[in-house]
């Protein structure tokens, strides 16, 4: 027998389900008076530095039908690349946003600053991106990807530069569609699939 | 800023997989390619933080929640309770747990939930609070009633809470549910067998906690949770592949 390891195990994932919107934006679901307002309602307050942006999108299911029902989560630095709590960090943004997309179109809409550029690991730095994690009914576990920009210089970002199918990249990278306006579309499944990340 | 320092990479062995054929959404909203795998940046090391001002005083009671006291919801009274921990074992202090449910019935408060059991006018579904210095966190709640749900033809959820969790990195984010032990429709669910090792969905399935019952008002049950830890980063500067 050898020494037994000290550590635990993560516990498992289930689906968020159809209703997650009850815990996590009660008045999508209908359900208002709990609490004041949903958490995580604005990514930034009024007065947040940087460019003001406005992304949207939907998230395709493997037949093409834009889910109604997924809850979205996003993180983000401000727009000089810190993090809310690290030193320096513009107090008025938030950078964690929670949104469904529109219960008939199945839109979402993120209004939010652009990034500034975070270190990367060992040196160097990331390109400007917003971490976006989607949970539904029907993914068992949490799906992790990222919203880079057309309009920056993504070269040399390590997460994107460790996908070996080139045309995957696109997959990441939200369209300049006007001033201050993108689109970025994810697909859980099929042509174009969006590249999910294990990080 | 919170704890630096990578997160250890997850054991998806003990996740479901993303596609099972049993559980029909799953199939069309599964990716088909493999997760792209590497070490964690700062953006997965770093994570929103939620101060005791964002919280109410009955966010975690959810008998009286919904109508801020006045009234209690219907159903057996339960506390459900426990800690959340690292898979360092170190417990995580301050963290947001959210949880939603249905009611007594298994009816959800939830404008796309037509079954007809009926809800409960003094019920709402839905509780947060912060976890205390040694990770506690506790819930005063109603048992959640089983419901039908359009799956393969006569297929029932078992008794289950949803939880919502955040640690102090966005890379530690999860959601999961908690069944109650003895509960016979755990084994025929789609969702719990998800999860493909047994003695892994056997840890979603709180035990009755007699001794955190409080006689003549509510039983309890106990959930403890693990998120994922981080690594420690002692040769952090060492050149790649030395």
């Amino acid at each position: 027998m050898v020494q037994k390891l000290d550590t635990l195990i993560e516990t498992p994932s289930q689906t968020a389900g159809p209703y997650v919107h009850i815990g996590c934006i009660p008045t999508f679901a209908g359900v208002e008076g709990i609490y004041p307002e949903d958490l995580g309602k604005r990514a930034i307050e009024d007065g947040a530095k940087g460019e003001r942006i406005t992304i949207t999108g939907s998230v395709y299911d493997g037949t093409g039908w834009a889910l109604r029902d997924a809850m979205m989560e996003t993180w983000q630095p401000d727009a000089a690349g810190k993090f809310p709590g690290e030193a320096g960090a513009d107090p008025k943004v938030n950078g964690f946003c929670r949104f469904a997309a529109d219960g008939e179109s199945g839109v979402f809409t993120l209004e939010t600053v652009k990034p500034g550029r975070v270190p990367a690991r060992g040196g160097g730095t990331q390109a400007p991106h917003i971490a976006v994690w989607i949970v539904a009914r029907g993914i068992n576990i949490g799906l992790l990807t990222r919203i880079y920009f057309e309009d920056e210089d993504n070269e040399g970002d390590p997460v994107l530069s460790r996908i070996e199918q080139r045309h995957r990249v696109d997959t990441l990278i939200a369209k300049k569609t006007g001033e201050g306006r993108y689109h970025f579309d994810i697909r859980l499944q099929g042509e174009n699939e969006t590249v999910f990340l294990d990080l | 800023m919170t704890d630096q320092g990578p997160l250890i990479p997850r054991n998806r062995a003990i996740h479901p997989p993303a596609y099972d054929v049993a559980y029909k959404t799953a199939v069309t909203r599964s990716p088909n390619l493999p997760l792209l795998s590497m070490e964690s940046t700062p953006t997965e090391e770093n994570g929103p933080t939620f101060g005791h001002s964002t919280l109410g005083p009955l966010d975690n009671n959810l008998i009286l929640n919904y109508t801020q006291g006045k009234s209690p919801a219907v159903g057996e009274r339960i506390l459900v309770h426990g800690r959340v921990l690292d898979e360092n074992a170190r417990p995580v202090p301050n963290t947001l747990v959210e949880i939603w449910q249905a009611n007594a019935g298994g009816r959800y408060r939830h404008k796309k939930d037509t079954y007809f059991a009926p809800l409960d006018p003094n019920f709402g579904g839905c509780g947060r609070t912060l976890t205390d210095e040694n990770g506690y966190y506790q819930f005063l709640t109603i048992r959640p009633g089983a419901y039908p749900w359009p799956n393969r033809a006569n297929d029932w959820r078992p008794m289950h809470i949803h939880f919502s969790i955040f640690g102090h990195a966005f890379g530690q984010r999860l959601i999961s549910q908690m069944y109650f032990e003895g509960d016979p429709l755990i084994d025929r669910c789609p969702i719990a067998a998800t999860i493909k090792d047994r003695s892994q969905l056997d840890r979603l399935v709180a035990p009755l906690d007699m001794s955190a019952a409080r006689p003549m008002d509510f039983l309890a049950y106990k959930f403890d949770i693990v998120l994922r830890g981080r690594r420690q980063t002692m040769f952090e500067n060492k050149i790649e592949g030395m």
